[in-house]
C-alpha cells in the first residue's frame, strides 16, 4: 500500500463501511449494546434505589477479621515463604508439548511461563497454556470414581477390574480395547507396548476430532511412510501457505510463529524479510498476515496447488487456469518460489486432502528446499497413525461384540465422533466400559465407570514436542480430589498392581538417561527438556507415482442454496475441550470478536444472495443431519462456503461450558472430516444474538493502525506516517520529574499475529474475572489488553491487521485530571497508576479516556465464593471488587519486585530484569517494555525507529506506550484490489 | 402568634433529636470499627503460651533464627512446628504448655497462631526491602523481649506508615543493628538519618508514591 492518497480507510465492519442506517450505525458506535439493563418503571427504579442506597450504608459496617497464620509442621526445602518457585513442565495440547515453567505460590499452581529452554516455547506459550492453571482450579472437575452414575470408589474400581483382567488373561486380552487421544509419551508408548506382550490380542485405538490424519497419508504417497514435516521457517524467504494455518494451530505453532515473523520486514533496513503467500480457505491468522492472501473454498485448493506445481516446474495433472486464483498472481508467486529455490518453503495445512501434501512434498523437492527449510522426522505420535481409520475399526468391533472391555483414556468421542461413526450406539453394548477423564463429560455419563484423572499439573508424566523432543511433565501441586493419572491406570491393568506414576515415568527414564541416572534425572527436572531426544531429520527422495492420482473436481456452489460446510478447531475451546474454561469462552476469537459461542461464517456475496446478516439464523442441512446456528458475515470469506468451528453445543461440560454455542460434529461426517460439499443451506426467519467486543471502541477513521510496504519504507523512512507528530505541544501543567525510572512500552504491530495470548496471560497475572456473555454484550469485559482488529480494502479480499491496546500510561493522562477523589494518578516512574482503596466509581475517568481502556466492576465479578478458583489468584494482585475501576498498570508488581530486588543490591533495575505478563508470553516478541532513563534499553532501541508513533498523538496525551507501524513485504509484481 | 401548631413543633423537636442521636450513634460505631484489632498494647492469647520475652530478651535468641525469610521475602516467615522441635525435643518436653507444639508435630498439622499484625489486603507490605534499608524490628513490633505474650504497638494504619515514609531519617538505623532490642543513637538521630538516607540510596520522592504499598 503507497501512502501517497493520505490515511489508508480502516473500518472494522460491513455496517461501518456498508450504507446502513447512519444515525443507527451513529448511535450503536456511540453507546455500544445499550441494551436495557432490566425492564422496570419509574417507581419500581426509584423503590430499588433507596433500598440500595439505605443498605449501603450498612456494608460499610465491618471490623478488620481475626485471621490466622498457619505455619508447615516441616517447611519443604528450598521454600521461600511468600517468594513463588517455578517448575518446568509441559502443556500438551493434541498430544504435542510446549515446555512451560509453572509458577507456583506457597503450593498454588497460580500462572505459566514459557520454558526458553524448550524449542516449542523459546519462553513463550499460547492461549491454552496459559489458561490451563484455570482448569486446574475448576470447579466443575470429575472429583470421584462413579459406576453407572453413583458414586464409588478406586478399590472397587480396582476389585471389579481384577475380574476382568482373570478373564482377559486366559483369552489373551481378546476384547480388550484402549482408545486414547494422540499420544507423545514415550513413558505411556512403553506401558502400551507392555500391554501388548502381556495381552496380545489387546489393541490400541487413538482418536481426537482434530487429527493429523492427512498429513500422514501425505507422506505416504510422497515417501511410502507416514512421516511428520519439520518446518525451518527462519531460513525461508518465500513461504507459500496451501491452507496451513501454522501461526494459529499445529504442533509448533509458538515456535513457528517466532521463526517467522522474525524473518519479516522489520524497520532494521540491513535485514532481508520474507514473504509469505496464502492460499486460505478461511481466513485465518496466517491469510491475516500474509503478504499475499486468495481465500477459496477448502476444497478448491488442490487445483491451486496442481497449478503452482505446474507452474514451478512439478510434473504433474494441473488445469490451465483456476477459478477464483487469478493466473497472475499463481505466475508471480510460482516464480517468486522458484527465484528463492533452496530458500523457499511451501507447507500444506493439516485439514487439506493427503494430494495436496503431496503437492508440497513434491514442490518443495523440486526446489530444492528439502533439507534446507524442511525436513522429515519419523512421526512424533506414538499412537496409531491414522485416526478416523483406527476409531471406524473400534466402532465396528464394539458393535459386532468383539469388544468386552473398552478404556477410553481422555478424549470424549461420545461427544465429537463423526455424526455416522456410530460411536455411541456402539459404545452402549460394550460390557465394560471405562472412561478415564478430567471432566464427567458426554462419554463419561454413557461409560460404565468413570475415574477421574488428575490435571497435568498434578501428575507425573512426560510428552515430546513437534521436533520429538521430550520433556518431563512434572506436577507442581498434590492431586486437588480424587484423580489418578493415566500411567497410573494403565499399570493397573499392564502389571495388575497399584503404582504411583512418579514411579512408572522413573523406571521408563532410568534406562533411557545415560551416566549418573539421579543427576541426569534432576537436570531433566529442573530444564524441562531432555537432551538429545529430538527426531533425527531426514530427506528422502520422492517417490516416481506420488501425484498420479486424479485431479478432484469439487461441484461448484455458488447459487446459494448449496454450500460447502468448513470445518476449522475453534481458537477457544479448540476440540470442545476447554468448553468449561471462562478465560477462553470469554476471549475473542482473533477474527470475529466473537465471545461465548461460534457461528456460521459466511462471504459477504453468500450472506447478500440469502438475504441475511449477522445473528440471522440460518440451517445447514445435508440427509437428516442438520444444524441451526446464526450467521457472522465474515470479510474476506471465500463464497459458496460455511466456516463452522468445532467444539461448541456441549451438553456435559460443566456450568460453564454447558447449551453454549451450536454443535458442528453433528454434521461432519467420517469421510470429510473437514470439508463437506452439497450442504443445503437455508434462511430460518430465526435471530439469535452473539456477543462481541468488535464495536466497543469506535476510533472514529484516524490512522490508528500505521502500515507502509517494505519498498516505501526504504524510498522514505516516513512513509507510515511522521513518527512523533503531535509530541510537545504545550500544555498548563507542570511536566513531571523522573529521577529514578520512566518505564515505557512498544508494541510492534508489524510482529503482532494477533493471536490474543497477551489478553489471556494479562487475565491470569492480573486476577481479571469474566464478566458473561450477557455483560460483554453491554461492553462491560474486563480484558486490560485487548487486540482491536481493523480491514483495509475491499469486501471480499481485505487486508488485516491487529492492534493491541493496553493502558497507554499517558503523560499528560486524561483520567488523572478528572478523578475526583485521586484514584487515578500519576507515580514516580510514569506510571498511570488506580488507586483501589481510593476509588469510589464515579467513571469520570473512563469516561475522559480516548483508548477506552479502562474496565469497571459494574457487578461482583470476581467470584469470592467458590473456594477452588481462590487458589489461582495472584497473592501480588489485590482482587477488585464491585464499584472499583481497574486497568493496566505495566504489572505494577513485577516493577516493584524488581525494583525491591535492585533496591537491596544497590543498583539499578537491569534492562529486561521486568517482564510484563504480555510481553512474556508474546510468540514473536511484539512486545518491548523498559526504562526510558536507561539510554541502552531496547525500548529505548525501539522508540528511535523511524516506525515509533503514538495512538491518537492529535489529543496530546503522550502516551508512554506506543507503536512501531506494521511493515509488508508484498511482491510488486502481484496486481491486488 | 403561633405560627406552627404545638404538635408539630413538638414532632420537628423529636426528629432533631432523633437525627442527633442517629449521627451519635454512627460516630460511635465508626469510632469502634476503626479502631485496630487486636488492640494496640492488648497481649493476645495464642493457642500456646508462646513467650518472645523469654526467648529473645531471657535466651538471646536472634530474630531470623525463627523468622527466617525476614530478609529475602515479603513475608517474615513463621516458624514451622519443625523449628521449634529443635530445642523443643529435649527441652520442657513434658510441659502442658507445649503439648498443642508436639500435637502438631505428630498430627502435621499446623498450629493456628492468631495474626496480630494483619494489614488490609489492598497493602503490599515487604519486610526484606525495610530490613535492607535500616529499618529495625523495632520501629513496628517493638520491644517484644519485654513480651510475655505479643501484642502490637502500632496502629497499622496508612497515617502511620506515612508518617516514616514522609520522614525515614527519625527512624532508621545502621544495617547491622536491625536485629538489636533497645538500640539507642550514640549521635542525634536526624543527623543519623539524613547519614543512612544517602548511604542507603533511599529515594524518598518515590517513597510516598501510592505504587509503593498499592497494586
Amino acid at each position: 500500500m503507497n501512502r501517497t492518497g493520505g490515511p489508508p480507510q480502516m473500518w472494522r465492519s460491513l455496517d461501518e463501511l456498508g450504507d446502513g442506517d447512519a444515525l443507527r450505525r451513529e448511535l450503536a458506535e456511540r453507546f455500544p449494546r445499550f441494551a436495557p439493563l432490566f425492564d422496570a418503571d419509574r417507581r419500581q427504579f426509584l423503590k430499588l434505589m433507596s433500598a440500595s442506597l439505605a443498605l449501603a450504608g450498612l456494608t460499610g459496617c465491618s471490623r478488620e477479621p481475626q485471621e490466622a497464620i498457619l505455619p508447615y509442621t516441616y517447611a519443604p526445602r528450598g521454600q521461600v515463604a511468600g517468594e513463588p518457585r517455578f517448575y518446568a513442565s509441559a502443556h500438551a495440547v493434541g498430544g504435542y508439548a510446549m515446555g512451560v515453567l509453572v509458577e507456583s505460590n506457597m503450593g498454588r499452581p497460580t500462572k505459566i511461563e514459557g520454558n526458553p529452554l524448550h524449542p516449542a516455547s523459546l519462553g513463550s506459550t499460547d492461549v491454552y497454556a496459559q489458561a490451563s492453571v484455570l482448569e486446574l482450579w475448576d470447579p466443575d472437575r470429575a472429583q470421584a470414581v462413579t459406576h453407572r452414575g453413583e458414586p464409588s470408589t478406586w478399590e472397587a474400581f480396582a476389585a471389579a477390574l481384577q475380574r476382568r483382567l482373570i478373564a482377559l488373561r486366559a483369552q489373551q486380552g481378546d476384547g480388550l480395547r484402549i482408545l486414547t487421544q494422540t499420544v507423545t509419551s514415550p513413558t505411556l508408548a512403553a506401558q502400551m507396548q507392555a500391554l501388548a506382550a502381556r495381552y496380545p490380542k489387546a489393541q490400541w485405538h487413538a482418536y481426537e476430532p482434530i487429527h493429523r490424519d492427512h498429513v500422514h497419508d501425505g507422506s505416504v504417497l510422497a515417501f511410502r511412510q507416514p512421516l511428520d514435516v519439520r518446518h525451518h521457517f527462519d531460513h525461508a524467504a518465500v513461504v507459500l501457505s496451501l491452507d496451513a494455518d501454522f501461526l494459529g494451530f499445529g504442533p509448533g505453532r509458538v515456535r513457528d510463529a517466532r521463526d517467522f515473523v522474525n524473518g519479516h520486514a522489520t524497520h532494521d533496513a540491513t535485514q532481508a524479510s520474507n514473504r509469505l503467500y496464502a492460499i486460505t480457505s478461511a481466513p485465518t491468522l496466517t491469510s491475516a498476515y500474509a503478504d499475499h492472501q486468495v481465500a477459496v473454498r477448502g476444497s478448491d485448493v488442490e487445483a491451486i496447488a496442481r497449478r503452482l506445481a505446474k507452474l514451478v516446474g512439478v510434473a504433474v495433472e494441473a488445469p490451465d487456469s483456476v477459478a477464483g486464483a487469478p493466473e497472475t498472481w499463481l505466475a508471480a508467486c510460482a516464480k517468486d518460489l522458484a527465484a528463492h529455490a533452496g530458500a523457499s518453503l511451501v507447507v500444506a495445512g493439516e485439514r487439506q486432502p493427503p494430494i495436496v501434501h503431496a503437492l508440497a512434498h513434491a514442490m518443495n523437492a523440486h526446489l530444492g528446499n528439502a533439507g534446507k527449510t524442511v525436513a522429515y522426522i519419523d512421526p512424533v505420535a506414538a499412537s496409531p497413525a491414522h485416526q478416523m481409520e483406527s476409531l471406524a475399526t473400534l466402532v465396528e468391533d464394539m458393535a459386532s461384540r468383539r469388544v468386552d472391555t473398552l478404556l477410553v483414556v481422555a478424549g470424549n468421542p461420545v461427544y465429537d465422533a463423526p455424526r455416522d461413526a456410530g460411536f455411541l450406539e456402539a459404545l452402549r453394548i460394550v460390557p465394560a466400559s471405562v472412561h478415564l477423564g478430567l471432566y464427567h463429560d458426554e462419554t463419561s455419563a454413557n461409560c460404565a465407570w468413570h475415574l477421574p484423572a488428575t490435571h497435568f499439573l498434578e501428575a507425573w508424566s512426560d510428552a515430546r514436542a513437534f521436533d520429538g523432543t521430550a520433556s518431563i511433565v512434572q506436577p507442581a501441586i498434590a492431586p486437588l480430589y480424587d484423580g489418578r493419572s493415566v500411567h497410573e491406570v494403565l499399570a493397573m491393568i499392564v502389571d495388575g498392581v497399584e503404582r504411583r506414576g512418579y514411579d512408572v515415568v522413573r523406571e521408563y527414564w532410568r534406562g533411557k538417561l545415560g551416566g549418573d541416572f539421579e543427576a541426569a534425572w534432576n537436570k531433566a527436572l529442573s530444564d524441562g527438556v531432555i537432551p538429545g531426544t529430538a527426531f533425527a531429520e531426514r530427506t528422502l527422495p520422492l517417490q516416481p507415482n506420488a501425484l498420479a492420482a486424479k485431479a478432484n473436481t469439487p461441484a461448484t456452489s455458488t447459487n446459494g442454496t448449496r454450500v460447502e460446510v468448513m470445518f476449522v478447531p475453534d481458537a477457544s475451546v479448540y476440540d470442545g475441550r476447554y468448553a468449561n474454561n471462562p478465560w477462553l469462552q470469554e476471549l475473542p476469537r482473533p477474527l470475529t470478536k466473537i465471545t461465548w459461542d461460534n457461528a456460521a461464517l459466511v462471504a459477504p456475496a453468500l450472506a447478500a444472495r440469502l438475504g441475511v446478516a449477522t445473528d440471522d439464523v440460518i440451517e445447514l442441512a445435508q440427509g437428516d443431519a442438520r444444524i441451526r446456528l446464526p450467521v457472522w458475515v465474515l470479510p474476506g470469506h471465500p463464497d459458496g462456503a460455511v466456516t463452522v468451528s468445532l467444539g461448541y453445543g456441549r451438553r456435559r461440560a460443566g456450568r460453564v461450558g454447558d447449551a453454549r454455542g451450536f454443535d458442528a460434529y453433528a454434521l461432519r461426517p467420517a469421510d470429510a472430516p473437514w470439508f463437506l460439499p452439497d450442504v443445503a443451506i437455508a434462511k430460518t426467519g430465526g435471530w439469535y444474538k452473539l456477543a462481541t467486543t468488535q464495536h466497543h471502541h469506535s476510533m472514529e477513521g484516524r490512522d490508528l493502525v500505521r502500515v507502509a510496504t517494505l519498498d516505501a519504507f526504504h524510498a522514505n523512512p516516513k512513509a507510515a506516517g511522521e513518527p512523533t507528530s503531535g509530541r510537545g505541544n504545550g500544555t498548563l501543567y507542570d511536566p513531571f520529574k523522573y529521577d529514578g525510572y520512566r518505564w515505557a512500552m512498544t508494541i510492534d504491530l508489524g510482529a503482532c499475529i494477533g493471536c490474543n495470548a497477551c489478553t489471556i496471560a494479562c487475565q491470569a497475572e492480573n486476577n481479571i474475572p469474566t464478566v458473561g456473555k450477557s455483560e460483554v454484550a453491554r461492553g462491560r469485559e474486563m480484558h486490560w489488553i485487548r487486540v482491536d482488529r481493523y480491514y483495509e480494502g475491499g469486501v471480499d479480499t481485505p487486508r488485516t491487521y491487529f492492534q493491541p491496546v493496553p493502558c497507554m500510561q499517558c503523560e499528560r493522562a486524561p483520567c488523572e485530571l478528572v478523578c475526583p477523589v485521586e484514584a487515578s494518578v500519576h507515580d514516580s516512574q510514569g506510571i498511570n497508576v488506580q488507586v483501589y482503596n481510593r476509588c469510589v466509581g464515579t467513571r469520570f475517568c473512563s469516561n475522559n479516556c480516548p483508548y477506552k481502556v479502562r474496565r469497571f466492576n459494574f457487578l461482583q465479578y470476581s467470584d469470592w465464593t467458590t473456594e477452588s478458583l481462590k487458589g489461582q489468584r495472584n497473592p501480588e494482585v489485590t482482587v477488585r471488587m464491585r464499584g472499583i475501576m481497574e486497568k493496566c498498570n505495566y504489572c505494577l508488581q513485577r516493577i516493584e519486585n524488581g525494583r525491591i530486588t535492585a533496591d537491596k543490591e544497590n543498583r539499578r533495575v537491569r534492562d529486561g530484569e521486568v517482564v510484563t505478563a504480555c510481553q512474556a508470553v508474546c510468540p514473536t516478541r511484539a512486545i518491548t517494555f523498559g526504562d526510558l532513563n536507561d539510554a541502552s534499553s531496547a525500548v529505548n532501541k525501539q522508540k528511535a525507529s523511524p516506525l515509533d508513533y503514538p495512538l491518537l498523538h492529535e489529543l496530546n496525551t503522550e502516551p508512554r506506550t506506543s507503536y512501531l507501524a506494521k511493515l509488508r513485504n508484498p511482491n510488486p509484481e502481484v496486481k491486488e484490489s | 402568634m403561633q405560627v406552627f401548631s404545638r404538635r408539630f413543633v413538638l414532632g420537628l423537636k423529636l426528629c432533631a433529636l432523633a437525627i442527633a442521636l442517629a449521627i451519635f450513634i454512627a460516630l460511635l460505631a465508626w469510632r469502634i470499627m476503626i479502631k485496630p484489632h487486636p488492640a494496640v498494647g492488648a497481649p493476645v492469647e495464642q493457642v500456646v503460651a508462646f513467650s518472645h520475652k523469654h526467648h529473645v530478651g531471657d535466651d538471646g535468641f536472634d530474630c531470623r533464627y525463627c523468622h527466617t525469610s525476614v530478609e529475602t521475602s515479603a513475608f517474615a516467615g513463621i516458624p514451622p512446628t519443625h523449628t521449634c522441635m529443635t530445642c523443643h525435643s529435649q527441652l520442657f518436653t513434658d510441659q502442658p504448655m507445649l503439648a498443642p507444639v508436639i500435637d502438631s508435630l505428630r498430627s502435621g498439622k499446623p498450629i493456628h497462631w492468631k495474626r496480630i499484625h494483619d494489614l488490609p489486603d489492598f497493602v503490599y507490605f515487604n519486610h526484606s526491602i525495610h530490613i535492607a534499608k535500616g529499618v529495625g524490628c523495632e520501629e513496628c513490633h517493638g520491644r517484644v523481649d519485654l513480651m510475655p505474650l505479643t501484642w502490637r504497638v502500632a496502629p497499622l494504619t496508612m497515617q502511620w506508615c506515612l508518617a516514616c515514609h514522609r520522614d525515614p531519617a527519625m527512624h532508621l538505623r545502621p544495617v547491622e543493628h536491625v536485629f538489636d532490642m533497645g538500640w539507642k543513637p550514640t549521635e542525634d538521630q536526624r543527623e543519623l538519618g539524613t547519614k543512612l538516607v544517602a548511604a542507603y540510596h533511599i529515594h524518598t520522592s518515590t517513597l510516598t508514591d501510592c505504587s509503593t504499598c498499592h497494586r
